[in-house]
């Protein structure tokens, strides 16, 4: 143990613990903003610079651990003076305008900047104009180069945790900035849109193209059936906007407000997370006894930022994608063909419009092939992150802790918990694995028989087990994060590792912890809580096997047949190979 | 009222004076990858404040060419912007009246017609085609990428045997270069933004005088593959190490009795004890390498036979072989090619200078190097003879005064015309024609060019000819074309159509140092074994002490001593003593860590393996 004084206060903190680390473990708190644990060490802003006694400059916190004796004060009137002033200059090249920002509220430097009482700059204000403020305004994502602070965060979780490096310092002097890297254009680049620059942006520089007054309007519209599918992952997640724990705000209230705004049908996307497991588990099952699974195994193909960064890093496995659309398409092609018929709408007065803990999932509704019905445009006509919902609830005043619950409509409110896990790392696995024992072998297995795939919060690569299938074993891998995906490939590709089925989410935990969910400006890792919430809702859940959806049982009894049949295979499935990633076109 | 008087500088042309020099020093500190149009608008800027304001180009132009560029860096400007800023520096050059104008405007014309390509993506996409991209400047600069900053702060905290094992990662020469590197890390060290750059190579050899475990990191698993190296100096040897690491067998083939190459039949015992080198090799060997010494590749063995044998074959033979100077009487008795020469000392052949008068001819590292050794045998009087200026030289300045300090006299801008021989074929005279120096070349250096003045007679008895080295190809011929003297192998070391032949150092890239020799060696075993399969990790596992948080104030850089000149005549002995204790601790504490400081903290301080 080092001990040291902070502030007059005697501390002991254990050997190669930073300042800032030993000041919080004694309730000292050191405001910074570059500054994230483990990925960004790199004491950038200047912000968490403390005096210690004996030296010559102020030393950052952050990155400078403890020694015996040291004398700390982050608290003097040097430091007051050197925090206030590099905050200043951080706000003179800073678009100050927190009233048409949509992370006023959960932003750092706001805070930082609120919390020294800073009134008045005074240094002028120096900010990008022209091309140099330039950015498209039709991306997924969009980037403010005049609220970026350069704290490097999204560079950092870009290379060290996904492993695309889509973010890099351009330039240098003072012109130096944030850029595309290479210098390419983001509608050029690889992007996997997976949407993990924008959670970790301490301000509002990053952001999802914002569509929320597309939706609105589609409300409003007269002539338009509203139909509206929620993600497994959202419900975890959507009340943290307002404050709230995650898990504490249901998906039966998230139903009401959603009647409140205006919406015609509200339905669930657990619903097609079931319908997914039914394809793409009898999918496994024929490319398994087709021999297709001998050498490389089939991956899940419901993550479009994880399809997005397949395509684009290692284009010569796209085949290895199972070929079923992801639960938001199958629900958008089911909206507009099996569920307009029974409601008795014309596909082309249906809106359709989804929720997701995503941002890959806007570009992935506009993709090639997602039109089934093709009069009627996009199977789903309009993509909306959580925290863009949970923005249109504000604007509606709604106040979420009183609202009523409410069930979903039907029939495609029916979900399951194996469907409801699918917001999870691990839990598209599980769910085909129910129902994949049960294709097999004409039973049910034991519930929980698969959750050794499920995230224990270790950092692993990624995990791995191999379960029996009716005499045939199965082995499996699951992991999340693109970094953790390229390892796992590259070990594939090189016969290191073999599998028959593996899952991948591009977000670190998956959907829970999805570039689409709340950011509430405490950098704090939400995936492994947001995930428990969903397993103790599939715990709690009636059904738990997606077979036994009664809602996707109709589906195949009334219009598909049976999984993979030729009409499920032409709603349900897609073809990879019908678009490109721009680097390959 | 006094007629005349006495003119002393004012304090603040004092303050202004020394801020020339910290500029100075700052820019040859200047990170590489800078934007070239922000340091054009910078020199104008410090240009502009140099103008007397009496003509207008200077005066009114360069603030004018100021706000172009800056419009171009706001990307506020177009392609019409550049041309005008071409034009108006076109004018400024040709007719402003003195050097302040012209040159400032030569300067901004110079970048707009090299870098043109950054000014219009400046102003079509507002952005920049350049960047940092080397965060710590002395390990960016290190051919071999040796980490630097690590080994320092090892030898500041004491612990010089995980100083030398952490420099092992990178280079397996640490005593050899601790004592010859030509320490291009030094060039742009960040300190030289205080004071001046750190004695990087000096601290190296400290840590290795003083480290006492030489004892090899374990090789990988056998991997059953065999790897023939042609050549055991230090490119053939770095590259025998590391393959050797990799669990791989290695076989190393030299023409010579004893291995070491340049290091042993090149460089002078008095600035590179044999023993020093033997130390290093040893180390290299006791990872299990078989050795053929006596072994000429070519003459003994056919290459052919090498290439079938072996999984991969690597030639690193060097360049031995003398340059001639083409003049009459070069085949006298008394003239010597200097690699000749060095080749002879190395193996024990001593000549006897004793008495004589000698001239060396060249002005390049292996010119003093005889010019040192000649002094050492006892000649009476050395000259050296360069048809350059002294400044002109390639040799480092360091040995150029202590070659002086030795006693060789340096006779510039004297070109060799003829050597003259009495009856018998003995030497008696170098004629030179005298040189004047003239217009720059395209390759930045002045040219001389005849001064039309007398020759000129230098008596002497023997003449050393140090005009370059070129490399004996011959033997493989058969397998890839030599061009201009060069073995032809791609970046990666890889000899194009051949199954598994790799080439590297001097022979591939003409005469360099020691340490783009040993970078060679550590680049061909890395793609020999991706070549054979195999994906080795060289990694080291020290760790590097946490820097000290408040860096030492300005303070004077700690040059090593050498020996006084007149007890070097006659012997051999090393001429440079190392640092003490004391210096090396203060010289340690120079260091600014870029690795943890800066840039490299964020953009890869370390690399801990490869």
């Amino acid at each position: 143990m080092v001990n040291v004084m902070i502030n007059g206060l005697p501390v002991s903190a254990p050997e190669g613990t930073t300042i800032l680390d030993a000041a919080a473990s004694a309730g000292i708190e050191i405001p910074s903003l570059c500054y994230l644990k483990g990925l960004n060490e790199i004491s950038a802003c200047r912000v968490c610079c403390v005096e210690i006694e004996g030296e010559g400059k102020l030393v950052p916190s952050c990155n400078n651990v403890v020694r015996d004796g040291m004398v700390i004060h982050t608290n003097s009137p040097r430091v007051r003076e050197a925090r206030r002033t590099n905050v200043e200059l951080i706000l003179s090249q800073h678009d100050n305008k927190c009233a048409t920002c949509v992370r006023s509220g959960t932003c750092q430097l706001q805070k930082v900047a609120n919390d020294l009482g800073v009134l008045s700059i005074p240094y002028p204000p120096d900010l990008a104009r022209g091309k140099k403020a330039f950015w498209t305004t039709t991306f997924p994502l969009y980037r403010d180069t005049n609220k970026c602070i350069k704290c490097m965060r999204c560079v950092q979780v870009c290379d060290k945790i996904q492993s695309l490096s889509v973010w890099d310092v351009s330039g240098s002097g003072s012109r130096t900035t944030i850029d595309v890297s290479g210098n390419r254009f983001i509608k050029e680049s690889d992007c996997s849109l997976c949407g993990q620059c924008i959670t970790h942006c301490p301000t509002g520089a990053l952001r999802e193209r914002d569509d929320t007054a597309r939706a609105f309007a589609a409300l409003a519209a007269p002539d338009k059936v509203t139909v509206v599918q929620i993600a497994p992952a959202v419900r975890t997640a959507w009340g943290e906007a307002f404050g709230m724990e995650c898990g504490t705000a249901s998906v039966g209230q998230l139903v009401t407000a959603l009647r409140q705004m205006g919406a015609d049908y509200v339905y669930d996307t657990t619903f097609s997370a079931d319908l997914t497991i039914a394809e793409e588990g009898t999918e496994l099952l024929h490319r398994l006894r087709a021999g297709d699974l001998a050498t490389q195994p089939m991956f899940t193909s419901c993550c479009p930022g994880w399809v997005r960064f397949l395509k684009s890093q290692f284009p010569e496995m796209t085949g290895r994608l199972s070929t079923a659309k992801s639960p938001q398409q199958m629900f958008g092609a089911v909206a507009k063909t099996w569920l307009a018929k029974r409601l008795g709408i014309d596909p082309k007065n249906i809106f359709s419009i989804s929720i997701m803990p995503c941002v890959a999932k806007k570009a992935e509704s506009e993709l090639p092939g997602m039109q089934s019905v093709p009069e009627a445009g996009n199977d789903v006509d309009l993509v909306l992150t959580t925290r863009e919902f949970a923005r249109m609830v504000r604007a509606e005043h709604i106040n979420v802790p009183d609202l009523e619950e409410s069930p979903f409509d039907s029939p495609l409110g029916d979900g399951t918990g194996a469907g409801v896990i699918f917001g999870a790392t691990g839990g598209v696995m599980e769910a085909a694995l129910r129902s994949a024992y049960f294709l097999a072998t004409g039973e049910n297995p034991p519930v929980e028989a698969f959750r050794e795939v499920r995230n224990s919060g270790q950092s692993v690569v990624w995990r791995e087990a191999t379960f029996d299938l009716a005499g045939t074993p199965i082995r499996c891998a699951v992991t999340s994060g693109l970094g953790n995906a390229r390892k796992l490939i590259r070990a594939i590709k090189r016969g290191e590792a073999q599998y028959e089925f593996v899952e991948i989410m591009a977000c670190p935990g998956g959907c829970a912890g999805g570039g689409g969910q709340p950011v509430d400006g405490s950098d704090r890792e939400k995936a492994v809580p947001r995930g428990a919430v969903l397993y103790d809702l599939d715990r709690r859940a009636k059904l738990r096997f997606s077979h036994e959806n009664p809602a996707v049982q109709a589906l195949y009894q009334e219009y598909l047949d049976e999984p993979c049949s030729e009409k499920a295979e032409h709603l349900l499935h897609c073809d990879h190979f019908a678009w490109q990633m721009p680097q390959n076109r | 009222m006094s007629r005349l008087s006495i003119a002393t500088p004012g304090r603040a042309q004092t303050v202004v004076e020394s801020l020339y020099r910290d500029v100075e020093h700052r820019i040859s500190a200047s990170p590489p990858g800078l934007c070239p149009v922000d340091m054009a608008l910078s020199f104008l800027r410090l240009c502009h404040a140099q103008t007397c304001g009496k003509c207008v180009p200077c005066r009114i132009g360069l603030g004018q060419l100021t706000t172009l560029l800056e419009s171009v860096l706001d990307s506020t400007a177009s392609r019409d912007t550049i041309d005008l800023i071409e034009k108006t520096a076109r004018v400024i050059q040709d007719t402003a009246d003195c050097a302040i104008g012209y040159e400032a405007a030569r300067m901004v014309l110079q970048g707009v017609q090299g870098f043109r390509e950054d000014y219009i993506s400046h102003v079509e996409h507002g952005r920049c085609l350049f960047g940092l991209n080397q965060p710590v400047p002395c390990v960016a600069l290190c051919p071999a990428g040796v980490d630097i900053p690590g080994y320092i702060a090892l030898v500041r905290a004491g612990r010089y045997n995980d100083a030398v094992r952490l420099i092992r990662k990178d280079n397996p020469f640490p005593t050899v270069c601790g004592y010859v590197c030509e320490h291009p890390c030094e060039a742009r060290c960040r300190r030289r933004m205080v004071d001046d750059a750190v004695n990087i190579c000096g601290i190296k050899r400290f840590a290795c005088d003083h480290a006492t475990d030489w004892t090899a990191p374990p090789c990988a698993e056998p991997t059953g593959k065999r790897i023939g190296i042609v050549g055991g100096g230090p490119c053939g040897l770095s590259a025998a190490y590391f393959l050797s690491l990799m669990g791989h067998q290695v076989v190393v083939y030299d023409q010579r009795p004893k291995l070491g190459g340049m290091l042993r039949y090149g460089i002078p015992d008095y600035r590179l004890p044999s023993e020093k080198l033997d130390a290093d090799i040893e180390f290299i060997l006791s990872t299990g390498i078989e050795v053929h010494t006596d072994t000429a590749i070519g003459k003994d063995i056919p290459f052919s036979e090498i290439e079938n044998q072996y999984d991969a074959v690597y030639i690193a033979i060097g360049a031995h072989n003398d340059k001639k100077l083409g003049i009459e009487g070069e085949d006298s008795k008394g003239v010597y090619a200097a690699v000749q020469l060095l080749r002879d000392i190395g193996e024990g052949r001593i000549p006897d200078f004793q008495g004589k008068r000698v001239c060396v001819v060249g002005g390049g590292n292996v010119s003093m190097d005889a010019t040192r050794t000649a002094i050492r045998l006892g000649a009476r009087s050395v000259t050296c003879v360069y048809r350059r200026r002294i400044n002109d030289m390639t040799a480092l300045a360091e040995e150029i005064e202590e070659a002086q300090s030795e006693g060789c006299q340096i006779l510039p801008l004297q070109a060799p015309d003829r050597i003259e021989a009495d009856e018998s074929g003995h030497v008696t005279a170098l004629w030179t024609r005298p040189q004047i120096i003239g217009a720059y070349g395209p390759d930045g250096r002045p040219r001389p060019h005849d001064a039309g003045a007398p020759t000129f007679r230098i008596p002497c008895d023997i003449v050393i000819v140090a005009i370059g080295q070129a490399i004996d190809a011959q033997p493989f011929e058969q397998v890839t074309p030599v061009v201009r003297g060069r073995i032809q192998a791609e970046s990666d070391a890889f000899v194009p159509n051949t199954p598994h032949v790799f080439a590297g150092g001097d022979a591939v890239t003409g005469p360099a140092t020691v340490i783009r020799a040993v970078a060679a060696g550590k680049v061909a075993a890395a793609n020999i074994d991706t070549h054979l399969g195999f994906h080795h990790i060289i990694a080291s596992d020290v760790d590097i002490p946490a820097p000290h948080l408040t860096n030492s104030p300005a303070c004077g850089r700690v040059e090593l001593r050498n020996r006084p000149a007149d007890e070097c005549i006659g012997n051999f002995d090393l001429v440079k003593c190392g640092m003490t204790e004391e210096e090396a601790q203060q010289e340690t504490s120079r260091c600014l860590r870029c690795d943890h400081f800066g840039y490299g903290i964020f953009k890869g301080g370390r690399s801990s393996k490869w």
